[in-house]
């Protein structure tokens, strides 16, 4: 099987690059069209980042950035499998997430929001998928921040994703929300992926995943391009 | 392209933010980071190159808060990926954000590639990230000094001639490269639907 076959990014799924309702996508997206190229080693290849890229607090943004104390805000159980299109999991791979803290406000510098900074969070955090493609890492739900884009503008809770996955055609960043977030219906980045596609951005609340007395659970499973076209290479 | 079970989760922007996440050291936070620019190390058999740029915006605006990532293979066209035969000491991946730099470049160094087969050209893939970007760009860096490898190398040649110039680096300096992404304009990039 030649690397025609191998699986393209759906159009359909993804965002369109330029996306007027959100501003900044004006100026930052190219207006040639694509060029479709067929997938040599250099595409059907990726780094290796297993569990050696990870240190043993790397899963636990509740611990992670502590200066001796906890961070405050409603502590959650962030976990789900990464599979391909084909339902196989993608394991050993590296999921890197970042975040803003309960208040809205992120660490980065350039986040001049007048929410307050949390001494004891960081908001970063990596986790490697195991044999069945499942990740999970400990953290604190996301406060909702404004920002410039359009009048009174707020971004829904959120959590930044970065994978790479098996290939770097498979290569994802993207962002998980929250179920039943009346921002979403007004957030211009969210509704850049179609509808139809963009609820699978939403993570479940899940019971089961809840750990009794201690934080809720939610479940976001990630499906990432391409199928395991080694089989078909022997 | 038939038959899929589960369809891909949505692209969305990496934000302003990523920095303390994705670049921590290059920028300063207390944090660790999986790649940053600097490549290889110095004793790393093969030519040691640097490749500088910066990514500008339909205006011509330098981006000061892209993510730019490679990958390539090592001096001996070896892949890194843990099925082929990589170079234990060369990951072949680096990321580098263009906020920290004074003039909002990336500076990568690295060993010049190998060439991964016979008739391809020596390349490195481009993977750029950025705020206001909602679905990450994939273009290819080949060098201006390998002239008659780029002739023939099935991806550049799929690429309309009057575009190719925009995915070559320019020799700037002895093993020194410089490569611009435009992203949109006159001299816009090629990017690729890989």
């Amino acid at each position: 099987m030649t690397a025609d076959n191998s699986s393209k990014r759906d159009w359909e799924t993804h965002p369109p690059y330029n996306f007027p309702a959100y501003t900044s996508s004006v100026a930052r997206s190219p207006r040639q069209p694509l060029i479709p190229i067929k997938h040599r080693l250099l595409e059907r290849s990726a780094p290796v980042y297993g569990h050696e890229s990870v240190g043993p607090l790397d899963n636990d943004l509740t611990k992670n950035g502590s200066k001796g104390g906890e961070p405050l805000g409603e502590r959650i159980i962030v976990t789900g499998r990464v599979l391909d299109e084909d339902g196989r999991p993608v394991r050993n791979t590296l999921v890197e997430v970042w975040q803003a803290n309960a208040a809205g406000r992120y660490v980065h510098k350039v986040d001049q929001h007048a929410a307050p900074l949390d001494p004891n969070f960081l908001g970063a955090g990596r986790v490697v998928t195991d044999e069945e493609g499942r990740y999970k890492f400990y953290t604190i739900k996301p406060g909702a921040y404004p920002w410039g884009n359009h009048a009174n503008a707020w971004r829904p809770n959120h959590i930044h994703f970065s994978l790479i996955g098996n290939t770097i055609a498979s290569r994802l960043v993207t962002q998980m929300y929250f179920p039943g977030d009346p921002l979403l219906n007004f957030d211009p980045i969210y509704q850049s992926a179609p509808v139809g596609a963009r609820e699978r951005m939403i993570s479940d609340f899940s019971l089961d995943v809840t750990e009794e007395g201690f934080a809720l659970g939610y479940i976001f499973n990630i499906v990432l391009r391409g199928r395991n076209e080694t089989l078909f290479e022997a | 392209m038939t038959g899929k079970l589960l369809p891909q989760t949505p692209s969305q922007t990496v934000g302003p933010y990523f920095a303390y996440g994705l670049t921590a050291v290059q920028y300063g936070y207390a944090n660790t980071q999986i790649a940053d620019g600097a490549m290889a190390e110095q004793s790393l058999p093969g030519t040691h190159i640097r490749i500088t740029g910066r990514v500008l915006d339909m205006d011509g605006k330098v981006v000061p808060d892209a993510i730019v990532e490679f990958w390539q293979a090592d001096s001996q066209g070896r892949i890194a990926d843990g099925k082929n035969t990589g170079n234990s000491r060369f990951t072949g991946f680096g990321r580098q954000g263009t906020g920290p730099d004074p003039e909002n470049r990336f500076v990568f160094n690295t060993v010049k590639p190998g060439k991964l087969a016979p008739d391809e050209a020596p390349c490195i893939a481009v993977i750029v990230l950025m705020r206001g970007l909602l679905s990450h760009l994939y273009t290819r860096i080949y060098f201006d000094d390998e002239a008659a490898a780029n002739a023939t190398d099935p991806v550049l040649q799929t690429v309309p001639e009057s575009r190719r110039a925009t995915l070559i680096a320019r020799t700037v300096a002895l093993n020194e490269y410089r490569f611009d992404i435009h992203l949109q304009g006159a001299d816009e990039t090629v990017f690729f639907d890989v």
